[in-house]
This record gives C-alpha cells, sequence and structure tokens, in this order.
C-alpha cells in the first residue's frame, strides 16, 4: 500500500517556481530519501503534505486520503520534525511536550520520557535557554512522542553533534522497524545513503530521478581520469560521456555505456596515467545537480 | 474551539493582561483622585480653556464638557483609557497568528490534527478573555475610584454603565481589525509598531475630524463611534456609529476565517 501518493504536484509562490509536475509514491514501510539542493523545492513538498501551504495544481494523498479535506485526520498519526527550530517564549520543555502529546487520542506521557531519555533532554529547561542542538531535540521528541505511523524528517540532523545524529539515526531505524514509514528530506547524502531504501532526487522544483539506492550505484558509471603529455589529442566523442574536464594534461569524464569504447580511443595514445573507477554517491548526485 | 489551545494562549497572555489591567486601574486611580482639588478650581479651568482656540478644544473632545462635573472630568478620563484600551486589542489582533508564524511555531501547531478553524477560534476566544479581564477591570476601578474621590458631588450611574459598556465593542474593534490586517500581509514584522499605529492613527482621526468639523472621518474611527464626551453629553450613544462598530467587527472577524483557511504558511528564511 502507499502511504504518499504525489500526482503532479505543482506550487508556484506568485510567479516563483516551488515545485513543478512532481509525482512519486511512497510505499508502507521504507525510508524514502528526498534529496537536493539548497531551494530546490523539498520543504515546498513537505508543506504542501501538511497543507501548511497549499498546492496551485496536481494533489498529495496520505494514507489514501487526500492531504487537504482530510488534513486533520491524517495528522493525527504524522510525526513532523520542521527543519528549523521553534519556540514559544518562556515555556519549559516539559510544558510544550505536553502541550504537543495534548493534541493526539493516544497517551503520550511514556514515550515522551522515553524519547527524552535517549535524547539526554533536560525537561526543566526553559526552551529559550537551550543551544541550537537541544532546540532540535525538543523537536524531534515533540515529532515522535505519538509514534507515529509516518514520519517527515526535514533536514533533520542540523546542529546535532555526530553523536547524537547516530543516536537519532538509531531511533527513526526503531521506529521504521515497528512499522513507521519515514519521508527523510535533506541534502546530505551520506545520511541519505545509510538510511534510505529509496531516494527521488529533486532540482529545481522537478523530480529528476527516482531510484533504489542500490540501483542507483549500480547505474554502470564510472569515472575515468586519463593524464597525458598531450592530453588535448584525447578527444573522447561518445555518446554516454559527461561532466569532461581538463586541466594540467589531466582528462576527467564520467561514462555510462560499453566501456571498451573507452579503452580503445586510450590504447591510440600514450598514456601516464589511468583510473577506472566507481564514482561515489556524492559524485552521482553532483552529475545530476549540474 | 479546542481547550489544550485556548487553555495554552491564555498563559502566553497572563503578562500581558495583567500588566495592561494594572496600568489601566492606576490611570484611573490617580486621575481620579486629583478630581476633587480638580473641581474646586473648576471656574480657573473653565476660564483657561475658554481662552484656548476652540479648534484645540473640540480635538480633545473638551468642547461640551464640564470638568468640574464627576463624569466630565471621567469622560476626558476615559478617554485615554480608550488609547490604551485599543493598543491592547490591537496588539492582541496583530499578534493572534502572526507571532506564532515568526517565530515559527505556526509549523508546529499548523502539523498537529486541528483544523483551522478550530484554532482560530480557540485563539480568538482567548484574546477575548484576556481582553474581557482587563475590561472588568476597568469597570470595577473606575466604580470604586469614582466613588472615593467624587467629593459629594453627583452623578449619573446609568450614564457611567453607558461609557463602561461601550468598553466591549470597542475591544473588539480593534481586535479583530488587527487580526484581518495582520492577515492581510505576508508577514508581520513589529507588532507593536502596528498596534500603536493603528491605535494613535484612529484617535488622530478621530481628533483631526473634530478639528476640522468634518464629518466623513468619524465613519471610520471607534474613538468617534464611542465619543466619551458625545456619550456624556447627550446621554446616549450614536446609534448608526455603533452600527458601523459592529459591522466592522462582523467583516474584519468574517473576513479572517476566510483569509486564513486560505493562508499559505511560510517557512521563514
Amino acid at each position: 500500500m502507499s502511504i504518499i501518493e504525489v500526482e503532479k504536484l505543482t506550487k508556484y509562490y506568485g510567479k516563483s517556481r516551488g515545485i513543478v509536475d512532481v509525482s512519486f509514491n511512497v510505499e508502507e514501510g521504507e525510508i524514502f530519501g528526498f534529496i537536493g539542493p539548497n531551494g530546490a523545492g523539498k520543504s515546498t513538498t513537505i508543506r504542501l503534505f501538511l497543507s501548511l501551504i497549499y498546492p496551485s495544481s496536481g494533489k498529495a494523498r496520505i494514507f489514501g486520503k487526500d492531504c487537504i479535506e482530510f488534513g486533520p485526520e491524517i495528522r493525527q498519526e504524522i510525526g513532523y520534525l520542521p527543519s528549523e527550530v521553534f519556540y514559544y517564549e518562556g515555556m519549559k520543555v516539559i510544558d510544550l511536550l505536553k502541550y504537543s502529546g495534548s493534541f493526539y487520542k493516544k497517551d503520550t506521557t511514556r514515550r515522551m520520557h522515553e524519547l527524552a531519555e535517549i535524547m539526554e533532554l533536560d525537561l526543566k529547561r526553559r526552551i529559550d535557554d537551550l543551544s541550537y542542538g537541544n532546540k532540535k531535540k525538543v523537536g524531534i521528541v515533540q515529532g515522535l512522542l505519538h509514534q507515529p505511523k509516518l514520519i517527515i524528517l526535514d533536514e533533520p540532523t542540523s546542529g546535532l553533534d555526530p553523536l547524537m545524529q547516530q543516536k537519532f539515526f538509531n531511533l527513526i531505524r526503531e521506529e521504521n522497524k515497528r512499522g513507521a514509514t519515514v519521508f527523510f528530506s535533506s541534502h546530505i547524502l551520506g545520511e541519505v545513503q545509510k538510511m534510505c531504501s529509496r531516494v527521488a532526487v529533486i532540482k529545481e522544483g522537478s523530480i529528476i530521478k527516482i531510484e533504489e539506492i542500490k540501483t542507483l550505484r549500480n547505474e554502470h558509471y564510472k569515472k575515468v581520469m586519463v593524464t597525458a603529455e598531450n592530453s588535448d589529442q584525447l578527444q573522447f566523442d561518445l555518446e554516454g560521456v559527461t561532466n569532461v574536464e581538463r586541466d594540467n594534461g589531466t582528462v576527467r569524464f564520467f561514462f555510462k555505456g560499453d566501456i571498451n569504447q573507452v579503452t580503445r580511443i586510450i590504447s591510440a595514445h600514450d598514456v601516464a596515467d589511468l583510473t577506472i573507477e566507481e564514482p561515489t554517491l556524492e559524485e552521482i548526485f553532483m552529475h545530476y545537480y549540474e | 474551539m479546542k481547550f489544550n489551545i485556548y487553555k495554552h494562549e491564555i498563559t502566553m497572555y497572563r503578562k500581558s493582561v495583567l500588566t495592561w489591567s494594572l496600568s489601566l486601574a492606576v490611570i484611573i486611580f490617580l486621575f481620579m483622585s486629583m478630581f476633587s482639588s480638580f473641581a474646586k478650581d473648576a471656574d480657573v479651568l473653565n476660564q483657561a480653556l475658554a481662552q484656548m482656540p476652540p479648534e484645540l478644544i473640540t480635538a480633545f473632545g473638551m468642547d461640551q464638557v464640564d470638568m468640574a462635573s464627576v463624569l466630565g472630568y471621567f469622560g476626558f478620563l476615559f478617554l485615554f483609557c480608550q488609547v490604551c484600551l485599543a493598543i491592547q486589542a490591537a496588539n492582541y489582533g496583530f499578534g493572534l497568528v502572526s507571532v506564532e508564524e515568526r517565530d515559527l511555531t505556526a509549523d508546529f501547531l499548523l502539523a498537529k490534527p486541528v483544523k483551522r478553524t478550530t484554532i482560530l477560534t480557540s485563539k480568538l476566544l482567548a484574546a477575548l478573555t484576556g481582553l474581557t479581564i482587563t475590561n472588568i477591570v476597568v469597570w470595577v476601578s473606575s466604580f470604586s475610584a469614582i466613588e472615593s474621590s467624587r467629593a459629594g458631588r453627583p452623578y449619573d450611574t446609568g450614564i457611567l454603565l453607558l461609557l463602561l459598556a461601550s468598553i466591549a465593542i470597542f475591544q473588539l474593534v480593534f481586535l479583530s481589525l488587527g487580526i484581518v490586517i495582520s492577515l492581510l500581509m505576508k508577514r508581520v514584522r513589529s507588532v507593536t509598531t502596528l498596534s500603536m499605529g493603528l491605535a494613535f492613527g484612529m484617535y488622530i482621526l478621530s481628533a483631526f475630524g473634530g478639528m476640522l468639523g468634518d464629518d466623513t472621518f468619524d465613519l471610520v474611527t471607534p474613538f468617534k463611534h464611542f465619543d466619551p464626551s458625545a456619550i456624556v453629553g447627550s446621554g446616549s450613544y450614536d446609534l448608526p456609529l455603533v452600527l458601523i462598530s459592529i459591522a466592522l467587527i462582523v467583516v474584519s472577524i468574517t473576513a479572517s476565517y476566510w483569509l486564513y483557511l486560505k493562508r499559505n504558511i511560510h517557512s521563514v528564511t
């Protein structure tokens, strides 16, 4: 069953582009990565899911129900961790968490204390006085205390130290094992690669790729690096060659296709050095971003 | 209406309501305590007033007021109270939804399983509760300050009640105007600036209207709809003007619900 179904979702802010014709599905129980550079439309998409903003056209369904029409009902089972920290002036951590819990039908007290303990969050402090990272933790606990079926994370780890990030990822994995579906938006590839099974890449408001992490890696892209004395003569006019860079006698490019075509060209020249390797995920994405 | 939001909102208002109410009580008691010595020299004052340019006197609404009478004096003081009440109500109105958007708590609140109309209703009721508490404090202070300072001079309780009863509608006008204006704006930068602007702007319109002898401003500003010197002078409300105020409230509130339902809550970055 699809937990999230997005159909040609489009949002313009006046004339400026938010997202255009975005379509994808997120299946039950998966950790779905949503990746793209800043300003690509990640937050816009999430805000549309939560009906914080309304679409210009297209629609999104969560748990099979329209996001706008059934908003309150759907949100009963969504946990949202916003990217920005927030706080009500003068409020203590415990008061905010209780306030957060009071919106849900379930009793959230026990889970709240468990989560606070895992994230090492002092409940008695005033939120105004907390450091950025600790405020972020408040955001995490308030988003998870009602054990939601869908967890939406918007750049969740910024401001958390590596140890806390680790704890946070473990927490999300546990929630996922318990049955929660996770929508994970980020611009940090490493964490998406670690966490997600499938990923959608968004760029300038449009989805440019939806792929299993595994497939993405094995898409048979090769990174080729050739160094030769007169490298100018090395011309790779082949289909499947992209991102050609030349400097100091070295030619670098990505290649997708029959590698023999490349080696044939290289063998016709006198080369000083040659590397052919798997690109990192990072490089694959940079390739999409450009 | 959802009780948890209402309760939360009330806690957020606590300090502000206390400050406004106490300040108003202090102003009322302080001014009224000067009444007896004031009334003794009333003739001198009335003479001094007669010397001033008539435009200025009209501007301050002192043209038909006898400062030596209890309600004449109180009506003058009441105008100051109105300015304070207007700032407070406009402040709650402008801040009602904009403060949460500014502090990003709107993302928190609107991601919860509640309808936007429920949020607005709960917030509105909380603001009203705060304003009503201030209102009650003004009632109680006015009665006790007048009783303790009137130096045996008589006054018409009915007219005093008229004055005090006008507060609720007066507050509602500024509250609802604040809300609807804030919702017409993409982003409210300073709640204080806007609420002072609205309150003083309306007051100045009312004062200028009086000075210029122009009636058109009278239609716009609640300070004219509930002009204390006119109420004390005539012993009644100017009904058509009061109806304008009520219409302003109804239109603003209706428009606010409509605008809030359609509103895009932007992340501030």
